[in-house]
């Protein structure tokens, strides 16, 4: 009977699972597998390139903020990506944001490293308005509420091309490869030479892209370089804890039989 | 009147208190020469980490509703700024989070463990009970916490789960209403969410104090599952035990790590980095993985109010599970059929897991239905037919000797021996 | 457990044995209340100042808008800031004061800037028992000293902050500031 139930087990219930999970990546394979071009981020101990994050800044500040906001972040967050107090502080101040004046009525003034990212529109309703009632979504945590993470807005990014043949599309929608249901109301929004990158990067959308997911997965995870790094530490400290209470537990019951 | 204790603490400040309050009688008693069966495996770890699990929950838990809003408005915001600007925010929030996991790979593999070594059995039965109490509030403490970030998951977890009830007749409405505060999952729900999330996991360290009394009462179990003879069976709590949960904590702790510190999204849900939206359903609704069995069972079940009594009765059948199980004997070491028809269970709770985490479709739903009815059978029907038919292995003689008496002397143990030399 | 000294080199394998154990139960309980202060250091340290909080620990303030004799408050952490532009008499007053007449001796010139004397900055919070003074506003009174006068306990202030009359054992407090230009100043 003993020797029964493994296989009763396995006829029950190890087998199909085995089966049907065999086959769910084969219903994923339908959709566009995500590009992964390999993030300076990656792994245990990645990092952030910072020259690639202050030219997706750039690309963020260019092209994206037109539309979508960065409302979790401030200006002096920046300082993550390798800018300078001096240079957070220009930036900051060649935006206005809103605020009262001293007579009561709305007014602007220049943004300090202290303000949160100017949002494009004061609210969503008036983001519908001007867009064609499409809400653009924020992009503080985007790479984190995005299953596929950063390879997904890479491949959003970079995955525009023309419908293939007898898709009906629907009005001012647009043919994305690796959007769910391949239909995205956001024109494309890179193109080679979109932006001109001071440091002499040839300016390819596939660059654009990389450039602006390393800054946004920054922006995503402004911890994470310090959240690996303390890891590792704790990793090893706790491996060598590890080590020597088991130890002091074999000496403890060396004498217990 | 009682009198005062005589308390046998030499430190002055130690026994005066002690005499008039004998803690540290109790807790030396209880916890430093506690016999305790000298074959523990490393399962018997388990409790002792749930408890240490529940200790870290409640102190970054404190910590973070110092800068928690719960508003409906604010609560996403108020999460990220934790996330960004508070110190250590981000790994207060990251354990905590991971920590719901934990604490329940944990709780989980405590109370398989009491499963297949029939922990659960007579003289424990009430011990068992308490524990299947903590594995409640536990569950409510989980699902009310993962709905404060406010994000789309949180919002239809909350409505989809607080929904269950109204699948009640007459009452149904009424109460789904009343847990709301409103119409929909909205401001009021979330402010007494925050409330009873911040007060159930008190009442679970009262529970567990419970829990742990009634363990102290009848003894531990253990992997023989046969009761202690001879203080030779035993050994004191401290140093054998205390060291023993020390080594399962560090590396406990090391896999708690390894989520925190370098994949601390990967129980978690990237829709719930979106801010909740009542208007738009995500695509996919999905539980945290620790309730995905209970889901695959409620969507088994062609029928809501049927479902949701099947889902509360998969965890209420572990109740009156001492009085089913009709085998005297307890370890499944002895009981081969019941052995096997445990890893059958275990393999049946598996592939609920897997059912509940995929859409209810083609085969997905038979295996879903196998599982659900094997899971009840099990319980049921199974248990209470082979504890009269099965025919057990013979029992060792003591703890002392597990397997059949051998010649020699006694072997050493117990609470004062020490060998007086290396053999 | 009893604890056995380590016996000199002789084979005593107990001894050797017991001195190693307590050795590791030296390092192992050492590594663990290390390993406790580290869990305990994340949990204190969120409650001090966040750092949205310490982001706005520095304002500037443009000085051009407040004409002689009258001042300004403004936020800095949370405390109002009195800044007020001294006439020129109140300025010479306040430098000719005789030391030995303060209840906490120190020149003026010590509570201004170089240069910049005219401007006197200084935390508004009575160093009695905190709370704030009244005189930054032209219709308030001012006290006999001409600075500031608190409603809650009479304390006064003179036009550099000193405390002149009591119950305030102390000078009002000055706070971290510098001229960026000859009209603007950074607090903090």
């Amino acid at each position: 009977m003993r020797a029964a139930a493994a296989p009763l087990a396995a006829a029950l219930f190890a087998a199909p699972l085995a089966v049907l999970l065999a086959a769910a990546p084969a219903r994923a394979q339908e959709q566009e597998k995500l590009p992964h071009p390999g993030w300076s981020f990656d792994g245990p101990f990645g990092t952030f390139d910072r020259a690639a994050a202050q030219r997706g800044f750039q690309v963020y500040l260019e092209v994206c903020a037109n539309c979508h906001s960065l409302k979790e972040a401030y200006y002096r967050n920046l300082d993550g990506i390798g800018l300078s107090e001096a240079q957070i502080k220009a930036i900051a101040a060649s935006v206005s944001v809103p605020t009262i004046g001293d007579d009561g009525q709305p007014a602007e003034r220049p943004a300090l490293p202290s303000d949160h990212f100017r949002s494009p529109y004061p609210n969503e309703k008036a983001a519908r308005a001007a867009l064609n009632g499409a809400l653009p979504p924020d992009l503080s945590v985007i790479v984190k509420a995005r299953e596929g993470g950063p390879d997904y807005v890479y491949g959003v990014l970079t995955g525009y091309a023309d419908p293939p043949a007898g898709m009906k599309m629907g009005d001012g929608m647009n043919y994305n490869k690796a959007f769910p249901g391949h239909q995205i109301a956001m024109p494309q929004p890179l193109h080679d030479d979109q932006v001109t990158y001071a440091d002499g990067t040839k300016a390819t959308i596939d660059q654009e892209a990389h450039d602006v997911v390393t800054f946004l997965t920054y922006i995503a995870n402004p911890e994470m370089e310090t959240r690996k790094r303390t890891g590792v530490k704790i990793m090893i400290f706790l491996a060598l804890l590890t080590g020597v209470t088991y130890a002091v537990k074999r000496k403890v019951w060396s004498d217990v039989h | 009147m009682a009198g005062l204790h005589k308390s046998e603490f030499k430190n002055p400040v130690v026994n005066w208190i002690d005499t008039r309050m004998p803690v540290f009688t109790m807790m030396n008693k209880e916890y430093a020469v506690f016999p305790t069966p000298k074959n523990f495996n490393y399962f018997w770890n388990f409790g002792a980490l749930a408890t240490v699990t529940l200790m870290v929950m409640i102190a970054t838990g404190i910590f973070l509703a110092m800068n928690y809003t719960p508003d409906s408005t604010m609560a996403f915001d108020s999460v990220e700024r934790i996330m960004r600007d508070v110190n250590y925010g981000w790994l207060l929030r990251y354990a905590h989070a991971n920590g719901a996991s934990m604490f329940f790979i944990v709780v989980y593999i405590h109370i398989f463990r009491g499963l297949y070594y029939g922990s659960y059995k007579t003289p424990r039965e009430l011990l068992w009970m308490i524990g299947v109490v903590i594995l409640l509030l536990m569950m409510a403490t989980a699902f009310m916490g993962y709905v404060l970030p406010w994000g789309q998951m949180s919002f239809w977890g909350a409505t989809v789960i607080t929904n269950l009830f109204s699948a009640f007749p007459l009452v149904g409405n009424a109460i789904v209403t009343w847990l709301w505060g409103g119409f929909a999952v909205g401001d009021p729900t979330l402010h007494r969410f925050f409330s009873l999330h911040y007060l159930l996991p008190f009442v679970l360290v009262g529970v567990v104090f419970f829990h742990v009394i009634a363990l102290h009462i009848t003894g531990s179990n253990n992997p023989l599952g046969i009761d202690v003879k001879s203080p030779q069976d035993t050994l004191p709590f401290h140093p054998y035990y205390t060291i023993k949960d020390s080594v399962g904590l560090c590396v406990f702790f090391m896999v708690w790590a390894l989520f925190v510190f370098f994949a601390p999204n990967f129980f978690g849900d990237p829709d719930n980095y979106i801010p909740a939206n009542p208007l738009q359903t995500p695509s996919e609704i999905v539980p945290e993985w620790y309730f995905l069995p209970y889901y695959a069972i409620l969507r088994s079940v062609p029928n809501k109010l049927g479902g949701v009594c099947m889902m509360f009765g998969s965890i209420l059948v572990l109740f009156v599970l001492p009085w089913l199980d009709t085998s005297p004997v307890r370890s499944a070491k002895f009981r081969p059929i019941y052995r096997g028809l445990f890893w059958v269970h275990v393999l049946a709770c598996i592939a609920l897991g897997f059912v509940g985490a995929h859409r209810p479709e083609g085969l997905w739903v038979v295996l879903g239905r196998v599982a659900t009815t094997y899971y009840f059978l099990h319980f049921l029907v199974l248990l209470p037919i082979i504890g009269k038919l099965e025919r057990p292995l013979p029992l060792p003689e003591s703890i002392s000797r597990p397997v059949v008496p051998r010649g020699g002397g006694p072997l050493p143990g117990g609470a004062t021996a020490k060998p007086m030399e290396k053999p | 457990m009893s604890v056995t000294a380590p016996t000199h080199g002789s084979g005593h394998p107990h001894g050797v044995d017991q001195g190693k154990r307590d050795f590791l139960k030296l390092v192992t309980g050492s590594a663990a209340v290390i390993g406790v202060g580290a869990i305990a250091w994340p949990l204190i340290d969120s409650m001090n100042p966040s750092a949205d909080v310490l982001a706005l620990s520095s304002v500037e303030v443009d000085l051009t808008p407040v004409p002689e004799g009258q001042g300004i408050t403004v936020a800095w952490r949370g405390k109002p800031i009195f800044v007020r532009h001294r006439t020129a008499k109140e300025t010479k007053e306040a430098e000719d004061v005789k030391l030995s007449e303060l209840i906490e001796p120190q020149p003026d010139s010590d509570r201004v800037k170089p240069g910049h004397s005219q401007w006197i900055v200084v935390i508004g919070i009575c160093t009695h028992l905190g709370c704030i003074p009244l005189g930054n506003k032209p219709t308030d009174p001012r006290g006999d000293w001409g600075g500031w006068f608190c409603p809650c306990h009479g304390s006064q202030y003179d036009t550099s902050g000193r405390v002149r009359h009591g119950p305030a054992p102390l000078n009002l407090y000055l706070p971290p500031y510098a001229f960026e230009s000859d009209s603007k100043i950074k607090i903090g």
